[in-house]
């Protein structure tokens, strides 16, 4: 997994509430058994005109935030389906953080497994995030993750919380499955008394 | 003495492996898993490319349900190449790592939380996950299911573990009896409508109360099932009588002693008098109405009986606007009477909504009926054994006699995945549970309702109080 320190670029508003991925990630990109093509899918029906040309009122499509590094998202962003696609396609068009007030609970685990971090924020920092960088002028940030602060353009230092666990995680971009597995034998004299205690689970 | 516990706790406690922190993370113990053939692939592969096995195969039971055709005639091959792709990888990973399969000619083969409570596998006391967000069902039987990524289902798959952190508990107090033609799905949307699709983000919510014990254990379900709309990461309901009854006669039940056993056992299993609840909501539903959605967000819902409402009266500024973009959306006009709706399609299907139970419920309304001349009505029950157990009881006909598709068990029109799909601008009245912008077709308008209401619907042809309609018993 890519480490994410220090990371800088243009933020893109996207504060819309109650974005689901099935938003994110339609269906029809739904069909892979790896991970490809994702970058094509992502807000394919706000992103593209049905002609396939891309839509110039979608703000990825617009020249400041063309190459967004971040997505400032409004809340319950993620919520509905499951799907890691979403965060797939997220990473595939190069977004490495999203910035928001809340994030629906599978999605926002998806984000951390896969490097990009999620943000959350008050409603009044989100507000004053928001009013700068949809400025295409003053639209870069830069997100240093050590140091749990959002730099804007005209120099506003936004502090943000995240647990000490999942910091690390993303600092070091850690293998989770590898990390959990250095404890096999906790797990499995757990699961040896769990299993002889419930006979019914085995 | 202990401090009194919530149910959530008790699951939690009895399943910590280790904690991780003092922030709230654990590992986490996970008892069973089911897999589907759409979010599993790269977690196998996943296990393929770093050389590793899976922990306990056992423990999952995989389903072919979301990409397979639902046409009356069953077949094995997929009509479209990825949906091919994904259930033959499927089938090589689970005969690979020894996981038992349910494809899609088995007769026990269906949507994934309608089959996994259908056998037995999930049990009161369980912790399940799935990478599916409506593992939510399982909190009826008194388990706590929640829904994965892919990347978390290869970390179990590997471990038989997650990496954790504790949610806080909200738990739900329902009152109230029930009135005729008013179901488990309207208890369910009008929630969500009252908190909103976060409402309950970050919460493991327990259902509770005399409106909640009076269900059967099928509507309870629909509950739990739609709990993760209101942002639930869990739901719950104390496992009684009813849910042992239900358990006791299902292939993988235990038997003889280990059963009596697993019983008092989870006669355990509820919240402790006095354990604290991080919020708490009532609801009373003794004069609810059969909901429906008007918008683009489950949380978009009124009863059938009011009207569109109207954007410029909601003063913030994010609301006004979320509700404007969904009108336009679904093509309606604040003030316009929901009745006044009129539908192409009526879809009963679904892990929230296409059990026998609900095929019983609408089968009352349709009894004797002709679906309306311009609209489509297809019925995909939820599992393969509800389909037979639908024909033996003589439902099936009743439904082809109205004139309603009788179709093969999968997750279908609810998510589209195969070749179920809606055309833009087609208006669908469906007992599933998103109606999210494009979830059924992209352009396609989606009217969420109990599978009673969708089965007025379609008879009459727009939104409709299923309560006008003489019920036989």
């Amino acid at each position: 997994m890519q480490p994410f320190d220090t990371v800088s670029g243009a933020a893109a508003p996207f504060l819309a509430s109650n974005i689901d991925t099935d938003v994110i990630m339609p269906k029809q990109f739904l069909k892979g058994i790896d991970r490809k093509g994702l970058d094509r899918g992502l807000f394919f029906d706000l992103r593209f005109l049905d002609s396939g040309e891309p839509n110039p009122e979608f703000i990825l499509n617009q020249t400041a935030w063309i190459d967004a590094a971040f997505l400032v998202v409004g809340p319950n962003f993620g919520c509905g389906s499951s799907r890691e696609h979403a965060v797939w396609g997220l990473k595939q068009v190069g977004i490495r953080a999203l910035i928001g007030t809340s994030f629906a609970g599978i999605f926002y685990d998806n984000c951390q497994r896969n490097g990009v971090l999620a943000i959350q924020l008050s409603q009044a920092q989100l507000k004053r995030v928001a009013a700068v960088i949809s400025n295409p002028v003053t639209a870069r940030i830069s997100v240093n993750l050590p140091e749990q602060t959002i730099e804007l353009a005209d120099g506003t230092l936004i502090p943000f919380e995240i647990d000490e666990l999942r910091k690390q995680s993303l600092l070091l971009g850690l293998d989770a499955i590898g990390t959990t597995l250095q404890r096999a034998e906790q797990i499995r004299s757990f699961e040896t008394r769990h299993l002889s205690e419930n006979p019914w689970l085995s | 003495m202990n401090s009194p516990r919530t149910l959530y706790q008790k699951h939690i406690d009895s399943h910590t492996v280790c904690p991780l922190d003092d922030q709230g993370h654990v590992l986490l113990y996970i008892d069973r898993q089911v897999a589907n053939e759409y979010t599993s692939p790269q977690a196998f592969s996943g296990l393929r490319e770093a050389g590793r096995n899976v922990w306990r195969p056992s423990a999952t039971l995989a389903v072919v349900d979301h990409v397979n055709p639902t046409a009356p005639v069953r077949i094995a091959t997929m009509p479209d190449a990825g949906g091919a792709l994904q259930v033959s990888y499927f089938e090589e990973n689970c005969r690979d790592f020894g996981i038992e399969l349910f494809d899609v000619l088995d007769k026990r083969q269906g949507i994934e939380h309608v089959v996994a409570p259908e056998q037995g596998f999930i049990l009161p006391g369980m912790v399940v996950a799935a990478g599916d967000s409506h593992t939510t069902t399982y909190g009826a039987l008194g388990a706590f299911g929640f829904g994965i990524g892919t990347s978390e289902i290869e970390h179990l798959l590997a471990s038989q573990t997650l990496v954790y952190k504790r949610l806080k508990t909200m738990r739900v107090t329902v009152e109230g009896l029930l009135g005729t033609g008013v179901t488990s799905k309207d208890i369910i949307m009008a929630l969500i409508e009252k908190i909103g699709a976060s409402g309950a983000t970050g919460y493991a919510i327990e259902f509770a109360g005399p409106a909640i014990t009076d269900l059967s254990v099928e509507a309870r379900m629909t509950i739990c099932n739609m709990a993760v709309e209101a942002g639930a990461r869990g739901a719950f309901m104390a496992p009684d009588h009813k849910v042992f009854a239900y358990l006791q006669v299902k292939p993988r039940a235990p038997q003889g002693e280990v059963w009596k056993q697993a019983v008092e056992k989870w006669k355990e299993l509820y919240s402790d008098e006095g354990a604290v609840f991080d919020r708490e909501v009532a609801l009373n539903v003794n004069d609810l109405e059969p909901m429906v959605t008007w918008g683009t967000s489950p949380d978009q819902a009124a009863p059938v009986g009011s009207h569109v409402p109207d954007p410029a009266a909601q003063p913030d500024l994010i609301l006004r606007q979320s509700m404007q973009r969904a009108l336009n959306y679904m093509g309606l006009e604040p003030g316009m009477p929901l009745s006044d709706v009129v539908i192409s399609h009526a879809f009963i299907g679904s892990c929230t909504n296409a059990r026998i139970e609900d095929l019983r419920d609408v089968a009352r309304v349709v009894r004797g009926k002709r679906v309306a001349a311009h609209v489509r009505a297809m019925i995909v029950p939820g599992s393969t054994l509800v389909r037979n157990q639908a024909e033996d009881e003589g439902l099936a006909q009743i439904f082809l006699d109205a004139g309603f598709e009788w179709r093969q068990s999968g997750c279908s029109m609810c998510l589209a995945m195969n070749d179920d799909v809606l055309a833009p601008g087609d208006r669908c009245a469906s007992s599933t549970n998103r109606n999210f912008e494009g979830r059924q077709g992209a352009g396609a308008r989606t009217h969420l309702m109990s599978p009673a209401m969708v089965a007025a619907a379609a008879i009459t042809g727009h939104l409709t109080d299923v309560r006008s309609f003489a019920l036989e018993a």
